[in-house]
């Protein structure tokens, strides 16, 4: 995809700004003529909306760090104060928090497409790597934030999970008591905590913005996936990217706000929690701890298990496997649209994840117990029995010459002889 | 289609199977159970719904019976004095509240006098009289103060009540599910007054065979059914608004209204801003589809 720069100067200043810093050269190479595969469909507009959301999310967070006060008896209260007394508070922090729900949202959408799509194929594994890495900067940065106001659930979900560091307790005894004083600073959650905590939540965001330039970089380096899997093989193959993808992508961001909105104005604590509004207290334990909703998959995996360190592992491994999905997954076809017993075992695995964040939700004890355990199962089996076994045995659909047949039907756009079949998928291997 | 059939698929498979389980008596505890067998009552409020706000007139009830039945014991330190007097609350007279000021009966701490002394020559505390900028303070001066006063249990504060309780959604999962899209569809966000309401209208006799602890209350809406709290309000011993008028019902309604502003004290700026920009995100996402589709017609 990085081929010869199509770029050309079009004043005396911008030519000598090019040949010293050739800024406006690399933007026109990747966001101007940078080549999309022209049958995109709007599953493929999250990288720009969620692009806004980081930002977003890094704009409204500065505004309401110059308000906050990151202490254990003040923190509360500073939060209330935001919301009541500063010019536009009651908007601007709705909108971070709706907002990290939002960013959730749409991240879920876009690794679901990316593992529909197979878009962590060959020569996308770093790509798709770097992506899981964003995420789990993200469960962090979400996990730190919510901790931050300081109520209820802030408190005791954090004092739950940095507690889940004592199951090293299990192989090496004190170790992990150790660690866990060393990240609450103390002997339980307090204000040291709430401290590092706010330095680490302001601190996250940028690191994500590190690693959101890597995979773009990486995006185009190997160019886009697409609805067929196929490269571009030909200039029809594609569009450039402006004012196509742009325009696609621009609509796309406006009808993703006005979900936005909707819960910023007319329900923003719909997506938190009414313990969170009652201030933090030690002595009183609320009756169901839970996280917020997009680390409920994650939570009911973490309690299926009935050892405390299996349950760690599991959860961690939950995303670790992640990681490696790009040698897991043993079929030469990239898209589920050729792949008929893939694609049946994909929204199995879909409605896997929805039930899991049912039954985080729900308290400890039968019947969810048996049906978290189950549903476990079933999301490692998505991806360390049906990724290799069914890249095996599975026939897939006849694939399209080229995207271009793809869009405009046969006889269009020829591209070399690409015949069905496992053995001789469309991607060089 | 074939995706979505598979999917139907799953949902049905994975339906039949937790219906197995999920038919074999629930092992819930007892205290859980009494809990989801209550059915809350949700009322009609002014501020619910899309075009909804406060009912300056139910405010001003609804402070009233705050004033002379739960500030007895409950504070409200996030509501300041002028906040009664702002545009989208009770908007009560800036004088009238100005004497309501003046008059309350919890004082806030006076600063050090001109000798350093923070007590009078008795030892009692300085204090000065509240301004519209001072918290509506309750009558205790801290937690071990209101325990020692009110039998050991704390009556908490109330200026954010109403966001800090929500009613549960409980059940079978395709219930709960359901309830869900539709309370987000119709932007259901009284969990908290509707939870009051229901708290402060039922007080009941305590059922036989139900074991209660000792100075508790039976109250089936509170979470355990017991509740520290002696009933505020019943049916013959309720608050009298100025035009003579009132009930136990009206008077939970109005207090629970007055508390959900108090925790929500810009509603209604917020729902009228949002009609605004669901307006304009709305027409721009046209546009930007027609303008999509012009740049992309010649390749389709």
């Amino acid at each position: 995809m990085s081929g010869h720069s199509t770029y050309e100067p079009k004043s005396n200043t911008a030519k000598w700004f090019d040949e010293r810093l050739p800024l406006a050269r690399l933007v026109h190479d990747s966001f101007v003529a940078f080549p999309t595969p022209r049958n995109l469909n709007y599953m493929w507009t999250f990288g720009g909306i969620l692009s806004l959301c980081l930002v977003a999310q890094i704009v409204t967070g500065i505004i309401l760090a110059m308000h906050y006060v990151p202490n254990d008896t003040m923190a509360f209260d500073s939060v209330q104060h935001i919301k009541r007394d500063v010019n536009y508070g009651w908007l601007i922090q709705p909108m971070h928090a709706v907002g990290a729900s939002m960013f959730f949202i749409a991240v879920y959408l876009h690794i679901f497409r990316g593992l529909y799509y197979g878009s962590y194929k060959a020569p996308r594994e770093i790509l798709w790597i770097l992506g899981v890495f964003i995420f789990l900067a993200m469960m962090a940065t979400g996990f730190l934030g919510y901790t931050l106001p300081w109520g209820q659930m802030s408190f005791w979900g954090a004092t739950v999970i940095t507690n889940l560091f004592s199951s090293l307790d299990g192989v090496i005894p004190g170790l992990g008591t150790a660690i866990v004083t060393w990240l609450w600073g103390g002997f339980s959650v307090g204000n040291a905590t709430l401290n590092r905590f706010f330095s680490l939540h302001y601190l996250l965001p940028f690191v994500i913005a590190g690693l959101v330039i890597l995979h773009v970089w990486a995006l185009h380096v190997v160019g886009q996936n697409n609805p067929t899997g196929l490269e571009i093989k030909q200039p029809s193959d594609g569009v450039p990217m402006y004012p196509y993808a742009i325009t696609k992508d621009l609509f796309a961001i406006f009808v993703f706000l006005i979900p936005f909105a909707y819960f910023i104005f007319f329900m923003p604590d719909y997506l938190g929690h009414a313990d969170n509004y009652i201030e933090a207290n030690p002595l009183v334990t609320p009756p169901h701890i839970v996280p917020e909703w997009y680390f409920l998959p994650f939570y009911a995996i973490l309690r299926a298990i009935p050892s405390k360190l299996g349950g760690v592992i599991a959860m961690i491994s939950a995303i670790i496997v992640l990681l490696f999905i790009p040698w897991l997954d043993t079929s030469r076809v990239r898209s589920a649209k050729y792949r008929p017993i893939f694609k049946m075992f994909f929204w199995y695995f879909v409605f896997t994840c929805f039930a899991l964040g049912y039954l985080g939700s729900m308290p400890a004890e039968q019947p969810y117990i048996f049906w978290a355990q189950f549903f476990t199962a079933s999301y490692f089996a998505f991806f360390l029995l049906v990724m290799p076994i069914v890249g095996i045995i599975e026939t897939p659909k006849l694939l399209p010459r080229s995207i271009t047949e793809a869009v405009l039907g046969k006889g269009h756009g020829g591209g070399g002889q690409v015949p069905a079949g496992a053995a001789t998928g469309p991607e060089k291997r | 289609m074939k995706s979505i059939k598979a999917l139907s698929l799953a949902v049905a498979l994975s339906a039949s199977l937790a219906a197995v389980p999920a038919s074999t008596p629930a092992v819930a505890s007892d205290a859980a159970g009494a809990e989801a067998h209550f059915e809350y009552e949700r009322q009609l409020w002014s501020f619910g719904g899309f075009s909804g706000k406060f009912d300056k007139a139910q405010l001003q009830r609804g402070f009233q019976v705050y004033k002379e039945v739960c500030g007895n014991c409950h504070g409200m330190k996030r509501i300041n004095f002028r906040n009664l007097v702002q545009p989208g609350g009770p908007e009560f007279p800036e004088d009238a509240v100005k004497a309501l000021a003046a008059s309350w009966p919890n004082k806030p701490l006076a600063e050090p006098n001109d000798e350093g002394a923070i007590t009078d020559k008795k030892g009692n505390l300085l204090t000065r009289t509240p301004l519209l900028s001072d918290p509506m303070l309750g009558p205790y001066r801290n937690d071990k103060e209101a325990r020692a006063a009110q039998n050991g249990a704390l009556p908490p504060d109330l200026s954010v009540m109403a966001r800090a309780r929500d009613l549960h959604n409980g059940g079978f999962w395709p219930y709960h599910v359901g309830k869900m899209v539709r309370d987000i569809a119709i932007g259901y966000q009284e969990g908290g007054a509707d939870y009051i309401y229901n708290l402060l209208v039922n007080y009941k006799d305590v059922p036989p065979h139900f074991k209660m602890a000792d100075g508790m209350n039976y109250n089936p809406a509170f979470p355990g059914s017991q509740i520290a709290m002696v009933p505020p309000l019943s049916k013959e011993n309720f608050v009298k608004y100025q035009d003579g008028k009132g009930s136990l019902e009206e008077n939970a309604r109005d207090v629970a209204a007055f508390i959900a502003w108090a925790s929500d004290p810009t509603l209604n700026q917020r729902k009228a801003m949002g009609w605004q920009v669901l307006l304009y995100l709305l027409i721009t996402s046209i546009l930007l589809y027609v303008g999509k589709k012009r740049v992309w017609a010649d390749k389709h």
